[in-house]
């Protein structure tokens, strides 16, 4: 009795200690179903449907796994005497042969049924992503025939269809944003669709899926979702020239150091077409394709450490400039909103 | 003749999923020749007709080959292991495998159909 007691204590004293243990586990397996990359926290039709075909099939495989779990224990524990022959035969027949045929049919039959839906056609607007390494060329089709530049950043109306064309100019890359849809590969040599229908206003992540080279894994890209007359006002502002931050010096050095040979300012002399447009960097939420914060230090430190930032990429850094210089530079390029 | 055959051989036991190749080849083959040469939305209408059609005749093909193949078992009479070095075995044997080859040869014709059911376009 008295040992039975001290048994108890010492589970009950040992309980607290492993509640917290499992929390932040927990918590971390959780946190993985929300947040600006999740497929599981959808905010678009497509990726809505995409996650409830992920559910679907996640409690369809649970079940039939504690179902096989199950049987193989009745069958190796529980049961004593083997079953007839007949018995076996229905099994392997009905478990084996026709369970598995309907699943996958009803499986089949599920995912077709999703795909007319998602490539339907006539969006409300056109934007033209091209794939580099490591970024992302955009341009914006307007119905109204004006093509507006951009890169890195994707904003979208909440409501609209938005079709987006996707190309790459070098190598294989995948456009993913899982908050809003599926993945699709970028080819060389062909033109891949996706239709987004995006719902809730937001800020998403997206991300290279297809391995692209030494820095896939930091191009990224954000997507921003907006109220309809938000983005209204905001692609009118995007279309229009830089308009300069009056940091005179930043923009000598910018002309001076050669950047405006691969970068294209608007509104200045600038016309590069190599590397992505600058026009309204400072109005982007993020800097180098969604992995650094926009700021002007950081400005500073991608231009000084392009290789070390992003290892791989066509832009050389820029370690000579003077720390001055540098500084009025990022002050210019922060500016450009 | 593959079929109408007295006896089973190798040749009975590989026609049904060399039918279930063909059906493959046709339907992806013309969707693909189709969606190059006309674009995106173009129709798929008069492909997947022909689609269904292949299907109709594949199955069909796969059913006659199954009741040869359900001929060449013994009607079931003898239920396998069929693995006495005997003549009649071997047929029982080479009957019974191309019963399930049969089967499953269906079911990938039914698979590879399936998508022409539901989707109308080259999107």
């Amino acid at each position: 009795m008295a040992g039975a007691t001290v048994a108890t204590n010492r589970r009950e004293a040992r309980r607290p200690r492993r509640i917290p243990a499992r929390a932040p586990c927990l918590a971390v397996l959780l946190g993985g179903c929300s947040g600006m990359q999740s497929m599981l926290d959808p905010a678009g039709i497509a990726a809505t449907r995409i996650a409830d075909l992920f559910w679907v099939m996640l409690i369809g495989a649970a079940v039939i796994w504690c179902l096989v779990i199950s049987l193989a224990v009745y069958a190796s524990r529980l049961k004593k005497t083997p079953v007839s022959e007949r018995t076996a035969l229905r099994l392997i027949i009905g478990a084996g042969v026709v369970f598995p045929t309907v699943v996958l049919t009803a499986l089949l039959v599920y995912g077709l049924r999703l795909m007319p839906e998602l490539r339907t056609s006539d969006g409300d607007l056109t934007i033209a992503v091209t794939g580099e390494q490591f970024w992302w060329r955009v341009e914006y089709r307007l119905p109204d025939g004006r093509v507006v530049p951009s890169a890195n950043e994707l904003r979208m109306p909440a409501g609209a269809t938005v079709e987006v064309v996707l190309g790459t100019a070098d190598v294989i890359h995948s456009f993913w944003i899982p908050a809003l849809a599926g993945k699709t590969d970028m080819i060389p040599g062909r033109t891949t669709r996706q239709m987004l229908k995006p719902e809730r206003p937001g800020i998403y992540r997206g991300a290279c899926a297809e391995f692209c080279g030494s820095s896939h894994s930091l191009m990224a890209m954000t997507a921003v979702v907006m109220e309809p007359e938000a983005f209204a006002a905001w692609i009118e502002r995007e279309a229009a020239d830089a308009v300069p931050s009056g940091n005179a010096r930043g923009r000598e050095v910018f002309m001076a150091s050669g950047c405006s040979a691969c970068h294209t300012v608007r509104g200045t002399e600038a016309a590069g077409r190599i590397g992505p447009d600058l026009t309204h960097l400072g109005g982007r939420e993020s800097l180098g394709a969604g992995i650094l914060p926009n700021q002007p230090d950081a400005i500073a430190r991608f231009v000084a450490e392009t290789d070390r930032i992003k290892p791989g990429a066509r832009m050389p850094a820029f370690p000579m400039l003077p720390e001055d210089d540098l500084a009025a530079l990022a002050a210019w390029l922060g500016g450009l909103e | 003749m593959l079929f109408r055959r007295e006896t089973a051989n190798l040749w009975t036991l590989i026609t049904p999923p060399t039918v279930w190749a063909m059906h493959f080849m046709v339907a992806y083959v013309l969707a693909a020749v189709v969606c190059a040469k006309t674009g995106n939305t173009a129709d798929l209408d008069s492909v997947r007709w022909i689609i269904a059609g292949a299907t109709a005749v594949a199955l069909g093909l796969i059913a006659a080959a199954a009741v040869q193949a359900h001929r060449h078992w013994g009607f079931g009479d003898d239920m396998p292991p069929h693995n006495e070095p005997t003549d009649e075995d071997r047929q029982h044997f080479l009957g019974f495998a191309t019963l399930l080859i049969c089967g499953v040869s269906a079911i990938g014709v039914i698979f590879v159909a399936l998508p022409a059911l539901f989707i109308a376009d080259c999107r």
